[in-house]
């Protein structure tokens, strides 16, 4: 039997910040070809966890590695550069070189726009002119447009609509599935992310408290896991509603 | 009683930690960006963006400031002088106050509200919709690519918006002078002529290269350490108008105490 290779290994990652503990202690691996989504609530560390990975945050304790040649990521709100126009955001890292080729940076955005299904008149139209689901889909765009082998999707499908969430959802796995990548998405959504997970984690209290197929999801009898994916607000995690 | 003094050493101190922090940050933050200033990759196009920005389309501002500085000095300086029957010292007076003073602090207050509010905006803006942090999943280093072409134009067109100033404003006095005051036009810039030394200009120069320093540095300073949306973005661009025009009233009175002695 061989051996999966390891592409991301998060082990007893902690993180505080002040007296609040974000991450207590996080470990999880991940394999080549993967899509692992980390699943949990509002204010589990969701986001910080990505933030370490991406070496924005650094961890108070652990150890991140990470066999990576290009990385790409999809923030939340897309992060589109507002001064820049659609094309030139998705060729961003290509138009960085010495002595760019814009015109071959132009081509190359149009080939990646038609891939996330947007038409070349977009290529030269801003950011401030998309709609949220095109934002998104250049950002997808513009995270795919250095062939990585590692991609990070940050809540790709917050602020959609269903219909527009799915679309985005199939995209992630054609994008990711062409380029025989590594993804790790975070969300709360979970039609997303038994979309696109191949494993899914849950984080609850700064700790990475399940992980499993999306199969193993449905039936497992983790009490956390099974609320969570109930959408049900009774059971043993508590929402934090303070009333001053 | 001794509560009250507690309390009073406790908000002290808290101002004082939080003063020492800040600055050291923002001393930091500045040694950063020099160092990456002489660093490749140079962002060229950026650089000849924000030349534009800070340089030609600060021209009107700076232009109708030091104009009307030009024309007030001309009008007070005859008030005073014509008392002593020294009405051939307006030119003079103007000459210097432009040059060395008005023309510099005036244009460095008018690019402060404009530039540095606006790069504060700009990068605060960018720094809650996580842009930057996308510049820097991107390869590319947010202070290499964001502050230094900024800081190089501040530093670069400051001192040629003055010099423009310098021209404009006298040219103020003159009009003030010839019009108003019926002194002869051709007297009139023969003594400005001849008053003329190159530390005028040289002082007023480096002055607004110094400015156009801080005007940049911490115009991007508090865009780029914003939080917290909306309400962050407008801290942020409130704080480096304030700060940087304190600044400049403080540096403006260093280097003329340095000028001076030269």
């Amino acid at each position: 039997m061989t051996q999966k290779k390891i592409k991301i290994q998060l082990k007893n990652v902690a993180k505080s910040f002040g007296s609040k503990h974000v991450l207590k202690d996080v470990s999880l691996d991940i394999y080549e070809g993967e899509s692992v989504v980390i699943i949990g609530g509002s204010g589990t560390g969701k986001s910080v966890t990505l933030k370490c990975l991406l070496g924005l945050v650094e961890p108070d304790k652990g150890s991140i590695k990470m066999d990576v040649q290009s990385l790409g990521m999809l923030f939340q709100g897309a992060a589109l550069f507002d001064s820049l126009s659609v094309w030139e955001n998705v060729s961003f890292v290509m138009l960085q070189k010495p002595r760019a080729d814009r015109v071959a940076a132009k081509k190359l955005a149009i080939q990646k726009l038609a891939q996330v299904g947007l038409p070349a008149e977009v290529a030269d139209a801003y950011p401030a002119d998309l709609s949220g689901g095109m934002k998104k889909r250049v950002g997808l765009a513009r995270a795919i447009a250095t062939n990585p082998d590692i991609i990070f999707f940050d809540e790709p499908t917050t602020g959609l609509d269903p219909i527009m969430s799915d679309v985005i959802n199939d995209l992630i796995v054609d994008c990711v599935k062409k380029l025989g990548a590594t993804a790790l998405t975070i969300t709360h959504d979970m039609n997303s992310a038994r979309k696109i997970a191949d494993r899914i984690a849950m984080l609850y209290d700064g700790k990475i408290i399940w992980v499993g197929t999306v199969a193993e999801l449905d039936k497992t009898t983790n009490p956390y896991v099974r609320q969570f994916v109930a959408g049900s607000a009774q059971g043993p995690i508590k929402m934090e509603v303070k009333a001053e | 009683m001794f509560q009250q003094i507690m309390s009073f050493i406790n908000t002290l101190g808290r101002f004082l930690i939080g003063f020492f922090r800040a600055s050291g940050d923002l001393i930091l933050f500045t040694a950063n960006t020099l160092l990456k200033c002489f660093r490749r990759p140079f962002y060229l196009r950026e650089i000849i963006r924000m030349c534009i920005e800070i340089g030609f389309y600060s021209l009107p501002v700076v232009a109708l400031t030091t104009i009307f500085s030009g024309m007030v000095i001309a009008i007070q300086t005859y008030e005073a002088v014509s008392k002593f029957s020294a009405e051939g010292a307006v030119s003079m007076v103007v000459l210097v106050a432009v040059t060395r003073e008005l023309a510099p602090v005036m244009a460095a207050l008018m690019v402060s509200g404009r530039i540095g509010a606006a790069m504060a905006a700009e990068i605060g803006t960018m720094r809650v919709t996580e842009q930057i942090d996308a510049l820097s999943t991107l390869k590319t280093n947010p202070v290499q690519y964001l502050i230094v072409p900024r800081v190089i134009a501040g530093v670069l067109m400051m001192p040629l918006l003055v010099l423009l100033g310098d021209i404009i404003g006298i040219c103020g006095g003159y009009l003030v002078g010839v019009t108003k005051m019926d002194f002869n036009a051709t007297t009139y810039l023969v003594n400005t002529w001849n008053t003329l030394k190159a530390m005028d200009i040289i002082s007023g120069m480096t002055k607004a290269a110094v400015f156009g320093f801080i005007i940049t540095v911490l115009g991007c300073y508090h865009g780029f350490k914003s939080q917290g949306g909306a309400q962050g973005v407008g801290q942020a661009t409130t704080n480096a108008v304030v700060s940087s025009s304190i600044l400049i009233l403080i540096f403006n009175y260093i280097l003329t105490e340095m000028f001076f002695k030269m």
